[in-house]
């Protein structure tokens, strides 16, 4: 059988937020791009999102600036975030969000008919731009539509609707290749037949988002396996602190069939507060040192603040995600937790039942059909669940380019940098949107520079050999269940609290399931068969896991998305280092590497008491670089 | 909690294909999916089914339970007897695939039929003003999570494949509607060209669709029922057909 094969310019694996905007931005600079889906098109984890995407309009409060914004972010990662691509974040958010109006999004409303903007955790003004709490479906399906727009346009020009632009939905990559040392394509299968297709392109944009589904309680779909992790890993790329993971503090956590299910943030925005089984509302306990000047101490303070922000310090179950995950974890290890190991979140005391379902008409949804709760009445119950990674490929701020692999781009949750130690809520939308075009743009300017790089029989060879090996074993191990044990190696040892005794016990045990995945065999033949899905999946989450178990033992202190019961505070020597992940072919090893300086100009944009909190006497010395 | 159930499932291919019977482990809360994945997981490694986020948002797993079209993920096993065999089978209005998935490219196709958004020329990024209540006549059909199971309940193609070439479906109506309600957007004739290219005159609004949808989207009520009326008031009014034909205005 001959082999499938296409030749694009640029070739975006993932069809995401980051995916689809940098392959709107490759195909608007004239080249012709291909975009690879894992499922169908518009189904990526992006229409989870609820909350919104932030970014400084200062439609509702107009002290708002890209400023004020890049501070937020840079507190909310605890100094860890890349500055410059903080910078570039909080200033071009704005023009991301207005251009999907122009794509034909239909944002909620201010009364003087802006694009209305809502509070969330760590956002000192309302920063979200929202639909309900359905805002990542209102991106996704914009922006699928702004595909559909350009294939039209093609098609006047051409004749042929796809000959600009073309999706490849349900098809996994396996291997992204390269020749003389850059990048030249991709080698995958369908999902459908499980036949194999070869991609030659030049540059490839890696936006394949997180990794959820390492762990086991997860608010990520299926498809959340590290694809894009392991490929940079594997194709020669750098990752840049994996063991910051963002345990978002609101799953759902009863029944468990839908445990880890993602209550939104918004609840809290709205007015939510959280109590434990004492009904005590416990944030006013867990307010660190660092957010004390920010954060209202007592329960009448905190309930002015809703209708009076200028003049109150805001309720502490908006810190960020990070604090509030863990006080949930210590209230419900303390045994102040509700009777499924969660604690209550209740939202019917604030808002009237009419306004609940108008603006969090999702949530009232998926707790009426799936957990029998009707919000509008009574309280939830919540606890944390894994949500986001903020560790991913090291990249430049600028043109999203991989470190050290010329051709390769990757921008959304898969690249690292941009969240530091914690992300806020709301940062995730626009950093697909933003990083998602300068990916487009970065691979652009590199296609027009390099051209095309031919792929050689021999790493097609090699790639598809890959593919056939689980159906040639037989009797070999369950995909299913090495996954299964994966996921309990992670919980319980690489979980939100840590130590390194546990950490050495997991990279042990992550290290024998990987050799066993070397046997994996499969049943069925290769039509649509998940089992044989799953196996290369596991190879990719393996690795993640393998790199996420070995930064966080090397990082000893507590920090934003990485919590060390053996070290448990933040340490301002590791405020300067990025555990940084390579791959020999057969380990992941890391290495420490200094963090880039913070610019003089982005330096003095915070009060020198704040960086305190933070930076070494000598730090502050120099106030930033020149 | 956990109790055993009885599961038929429909395996098979294009060529060939029947039900299935399993037993299979159901726990307390929960759904369709969930004893799906576990009879995955355990006794048939290669049963293929669609799925991606596992809570109603995402519009994948898509499929008939009983009978009926329903997203697995939200549908409960508690909700049917505890005797009772659930049968779950592929969506019949697609071409099979394998087992539980079928070839929905039917809808991806129409979708690049509907004419896209057409912004207005001299509106600059960031000064559009629009009025929450304008812009939730269209937000109630961009709720749309593609789950085309209102394609599929649709009568005028679940068992007449020739109509498929000149009939949309109703999400795609409810595109339409939401364009044409949009209240930034340029392009003209959007209700003739639905009723013109795209099928809207075929529906007879048994409002199937909408007993389907998963999001509760009043598909014939709020979208196909008053495109049909402003259809026929343009082409049967005497006076508008004729300030049509001397305006050269067309006024859909």
């Amino acid at each position: 059988m001959t082999l499938e094969r296409h030749t694009y310019d640029v070739l975006v694996i993932g069809a995401g937020g980051a995916g689809l905007r940098a392959a709107v931005e490759a195909r608007e600079s004239g080249l012709r791009v291909a975009i690879i889906c894992k499922s169908l098109f518009g189904k990526a984890h992006t229409v989870m999102a609820e909350g919104g995407a932030a970014a400084s309009m200062g439609n509702v409060n107009d002290k708002d600036s890209w400023m004020v914004h890049f501070r937020d972010t840079m507190r909310g990662g605890k100094f860890l975030s890349h500055f410059r691509m903080a910078e570039l974040h909080a200033k071009e958010a704005p023009d991301r969000i207005w251009e999907l109006e122009t794509w034909g999004a239909l944002f909620d409303r201010t009364k003087e008919g802006k694009i209305s903007q809502r509070n969330f955790g760590g956002h000192e003004y309302p920063r979200l731009a929202h639909v309900g709490d359905r805002t990542g479906l209102e991106l996704i399906r914009t922006m699928q539509q702004k595909i559909v727009a350009l294939q039209q346009k093609d098609g006047r020009e051409t004749g042929d609707m796809e000959s600009g632009i073309k999706v490849f939905a349900e098809l996994t990559i396996t291997d992204i290749l390269k020749e003389n040392g850059k990048i030249s394509g991709a080698y995958g299968y369908w999902r459908e037949s499980g036949e194999e297709v070869l991609f030659e392109a030049p540059a490839v944009v890696i936006a394949t988002g997180g990794v959820g589904k390492t762990f086991k309680i997860t608010s990520n779909s299926w498809e959340g396996t590290g694809d894009g992790h392991a490929l940079a890993l594997k194709a020669g790329a750098n990752l840049v602190d994996m063991e910051f993971l963002q345990f978002h503090p609101t799953g759902m956590v009863w029944p468990p069939s839908v445990r880890g299910i993602l209550v939104t943030e918004s609840v809290r925005g709205e007015g939510g507060v959280l109590t434990n089984n004492l009904g005590e509302r416990f944030m006013f306990k867990y307010i660190p040192d660092v957010f004390k000047d920010k954060y209202a101490d007592n329960e009448a303070e905190a309930d002015r603040w809703y209708t009076d922000q200028d003049n109150n310090r805001r309720p502490p179950e908006l810190l960020p995600r990070d604090e509030v995950a863990r006080a949930i974890n210590t209230e419900v290890k303390s045994g102040r937790g509700t009777e499924h190991g969660g604690v209550f979140l209740d939202v019917s005391k604030r808002i009237s039942a009419e306004i609940i379902k108008k603006r969090l008409p999702s949530m009232w949804h998926q707790f009426y059909e799936l957990a029998g709760v009707d919000i509008t009445k009574e309280a939830m119950e919540v606890g944390p669940t894994c949500h986001y990674v903020m560790g991913g490929v090291e990249v430049e701020p600028d043109t999203a380019a991989a470190v050290g692999v010329p051709g390769l781009f990757a921008a959304g949750e898969v690249a690292g940098g941009m969240h530091g130690s914690n992300r806020l809520g709301g940062n995730s939308l626009t950093d697909l949107l933003v990083f998602g075009r300068r990916a487009g743009m970065g691979a652009v300017e590199y296609v027009k520079n390099n051209g095309a790089n031919p792929v050689s029989e021999a790493a097609i060879t090699a790639a598809a050999s890959k593919i056939q090996a689980p159906f040639d074993r037989e009797g070999g191990e369950n995909s299913y269940s090495l996954h299964a044990e994966l996921q309990e190696i992670t919980h319980n040892l690489v979980g939100i609290i840590r130590t390194g005794s546990e950490l050495r016990d997991a990279i042990t045990k992550i290290a024998e399931i990987r050799k066993r995945s070397a046997n994996v065999s499969v049943s069925g033949g290769r039509k649509f068969n998940p089992g044989f899905h799953l196996a290369f999946d596991l190879d990719n989450m393996l690795l993640v896991a393998e790199s996420t178990a070995k930064s966080a033992i090397n990082r000893e202190e507590s920090r934003g998305g990485h919590t060390r019961d053996d070290f448990p505070v933040m340490n301002e020597k590791w405020r300067q280092i990025n555990n940084i992940s390579s791959f020999d072919g057969n380990q992941v090893s890391i290495r420490e590497q200094a963090l880039p300086v913070i610019p003089k100009e982005l330096f003095e944009l915070f009060d020198i008491h704040e960086l305190e909190k933070y930076m070494t006497p000598e730090e502050i010395a120099k106030g930033g670089s020149n | 909690m956990a109790r055993n159930i009885k599961l038929r499932i429909w395996r098979g291919d294009s060529t060939d294909g029947g039900l299935k019977d399993v037993v299979v482990e159901a726990n307390e809360g929960e759904v369709v999916l969930d004893v799906i994945h576990r009879v995955q997981a355990t006794q048939m490694g290669d049963l293929a089914v669609r799925w991606n986020c596992k809570a109603g948002k995402c519009g994948s797993c898509s499929m008939e339970i009983n009978g009926k079209p329903r997203l697995a993920c939200m549908t409960q096993v508690a909700s049917f007897g505890e005797e009772e065999t659930i049968t779950v089978t592929p969506l019949r209005a697609f071409p099979i695939i394998k087992d539980l998935v079928t070839d929905v490219s039917f809808n991806y196709k129409k979708a690049m039929e509907i004419p896209a958004y057409e912004h207005p020329k001299d509106l600059a990024p960031g000064e559009a003003r629009m009025e929450q209540i304008d812009v939730e006549r269209s937000q109630e059909f961009r709720k749309c999570i593609e789950c085309f199971l209102c394609q599929d309940v649709c009568h005028v193609v679940r068992d007449h494949e020739e109509n498929k070439k000149s009939f949309a479906g109703p999400r795609f109506f409810i595109r339409i509607a939401e364009l044409d309600m949009h209240p930034l957007d340029m392009l003209k004739n959007r209700k003739k060209t639905a009723q013109e290219e795209h099928g809207l005159g075929m529906c007879n609004i048994t409002k199937c669709c909408t007993e389907v949808c998963p999001e509760h989207i009043r598909i014939t009520d709020n979208a196909i029922i008053p495109m049909k009326e402003r259809v026929a008031d343009i082409k049967y009014d005497p006076v508008r057909w004729l300030g049509t034909k001397i305006r050269k205005r067309e006024g859909l």
